[in-house]
């Protein structure tokens, strides 16, 4: 159990060079990479969390901008809503003033048509009932249509009242002195002499006299005198035979307007309403011959009431 | 029966000598040094590493916490006297299981050695951390009629410091060769696993001693500087 001291030197000497060798290949290499991993890992730790912040900060954007664009998305939405309402409005009070505009038209037409058919009826209820009281007053007297208007229309100035007198006597002695009497055919000078004696009679003074023939009245009398007028006429006859068809149509008429449908659904309806229309007519049109046989019945009466007067 | 692998001698010129104890030693060394140098050759950066990168990342941070533990706050310093004391000393006992290899640890030349080294290690740290003059001045602490007591601590603990190395790695090789020749079988092997543990006990009681004195010279230094910072302010 020596000690060799060469030995003891050559191992301090090995364990110098040792101690060189192993910092130059193992220590400081393997610290190097230690410590360069680690920081390796912190940077990219570093890294991960800035990058996380990133993205939370992104996704609170996001949400930001999600908000917003839901925002947006709903504003835009009531917008559309609200401008889709306001055209619908729009055109519904288009179609509105459309089928008010048609339905006046169509008012408009039927009282074309109305009033076109009133002419017709009017026409030919004077003509039939002309023809009917012609023809009956014919058969009727030996006369002629004139003579008997004449003889009637005398009777009648006998038999007025006193009050109408005095309405004819107050108008010739207001006016002028002359009075104007009108037929439809030139009357014969012993009827024209009737007259002027009847009429002498009720004044009491003597005018002068002015006969005048008006086809118009188609048969019969006027007696006109400043203002005051006397009449006996078949146009009296007809016209109120015409002013009674035409209160009928007239009230079938206006009943029309309130069976029409609203200006809403007047598109739907409208066909509808034109069937109506159609029907209408028609049953006008139908009314005439019913109008002609009314006609005929109800001026049968009045000239007969007349031949009896 | 050879004591220490001292004896077996292969050249021999006048003083120099060349014998079984620095051969193993240098072959210990060749060996460290070509497993450091192929393991460090490739060392990655990445957070993918080698699995043999793995096992020295894992040795030389157990050892860097040993320094630290001990009071050394800046071990890569160190790391390179006290590192290679364990590494040379680990690795030289742990070749006892190869057959017919005797340590160089079993030799009190090569623990004396080391011994030495520690003796010369703890002044240079010292002195590198302080200065001469505050090295030197840690000697009279508490007082001056100490420095003769730290003096024989100094070379005391040295010399206890190589003589239990030897003694407990000789000592475990002839209680081996001893229980060869009466029980050949079995129990030797018994031996020498123990033998193993005993080993790196002592490679790492030899580092740690050595991080204790060198931790004492530079806390000491350290210290003589505090108070002289102190009385100065």
């Amino acid at each position: 159990m020596k000690i060799n001291w060469f030995t003891v030197i050559a191992q301090i000497i090995n364990f110098f060079v040792l101690v060189w060798l192993l910092r130059r290949f193992l220590y400081k290499p393997v610290l190097k990479a230690i410590d360069e991993r680690e920081n390796k890992i912190a940077s990219q730790l570093k890294d991960a969390q800035a990058k996380e912040t990133e993205a939370k900060k992104e996704q609170v954007e996001f949400l930001k901008k999600n908000e917003k664009f839901d925002q947006q998305k709903k504003k835009l939405m009531d917008n559309v809503i609200a401008e889709t309402n306001e055209e619908r409005e729009k055109l519904l009070e288009g179609a509105r003033n459309e089928a008010a505009a048609l339905r006046s038209k169509l008012e408009k037409s039927l009282n074309a048509i109305q009033e076109n058919l009133e002419h017709d009826i009017a026409q030919k209820t004077q003509n039939e009932v002309f023809a009917i009281t012609r023809k009956t007053l014919k058969d009727l007297a030996s006369m002629s249509l004139e003579e008997q208007s004449v003889n009637i229309f005398v009777g009648h100035l006998k038999e007025s009242k006193n009050e109408e007198k005095k309405k004819l006597i107050e108008a010739f002695r207001t006016g002028s002195n002359s009075i104007l009497v009108q037929t439809a055919y030139d009357l014969p000078p012993k009827q024209q002499t009737e007259i002027k004696s009847t009429v002498n009679e009720i004044l009491g003074t003597k005018p002068q006299f002015q006969f005048k023939t008006v086809p118009e009245l188609i048969g019969g009398i006027e007696l006109t005198s400043n203002g005051y007028k006397l009449a006996w006429s078949i146009s009296e006859y007809l016209s109120s035979i015409q002013k009674s068809i035409s209160e009928t149509l007239k009230a079938e008429l206006e009943e029309e307007p309130k069976k029409m449908p609203d200006a809403n659904d007047k598109e739907k309806q409208e066909p509808k309403a034109k069937q109506k229309v159609q029907v209408k007519t028609k049953a006008k049109i139908k009314l005439i011959p019913k109008g002609k046989d009314m006609k005929a019945s109800k001026s049968k009466p009045k000239v007969k009431s007349v031949t009896s007067k | 029966m050879k004591l220490s692998p001292d004896e077996t001698i292969f050249w021999q010129h006048g003083f120099i000598t060349i014998n079984l104890t620095i051969v193993t030693t240098w072959a210990i060394m060749l060996i460290l040094v070509a497993v450091s140098v192929l393991i460090t050759r490739k060392l990655k950066t990445g957070i993918h590493i080698s699995r043999w990168q793995c096992i020295l990342e894992m040795l030389i941070t157990f050892m860097n916490d040993q320094i630290k533990e001990v009071g050394l706050n800046h071990p890569e310093e160190y790391i390179g006297f006290i590192g290679t004391l364990f590494l040379f000393i680990g690795t030289a006992n742990i070749c006892i299981i190869l057959p017919w290899y005797e340590a160089p640890t079993g030799s009190l030349s090569t623990t004396a050695a080391l011994a030495i080294s520690v003796f010369m290690a703890v002044p240079f740290f010292g002195i590198m951390k302080s200065g001469l003059p505050g090295y030197l001045k840690s000697y009279l602490k508490p007082t001056f009629i100490m420095l003769p007591f730290n003096l024989i601590s100094e070379i005391s603990r040295t010399l206890a410091l190589a003589v239990r190395l030897f003694g407990n790695i000789m000592s475990g090789g002839m209680i081996v060769a001893i229980l060869l020749s009466i029980t050949p079988l079995i129990f030797p092997i018994v031996m020498k696993a123990l033998g193993l543990l005993t080993g790196m006990v002592q490679a790492y009681i030899f580092s740690i001693l050595a991080t204790v004195y060198i931790a004492g010279a530079v806390e000491g230094a350290r210290k003589s500087e505090k108070t002289k910072a102190i009385t100065t302010k």
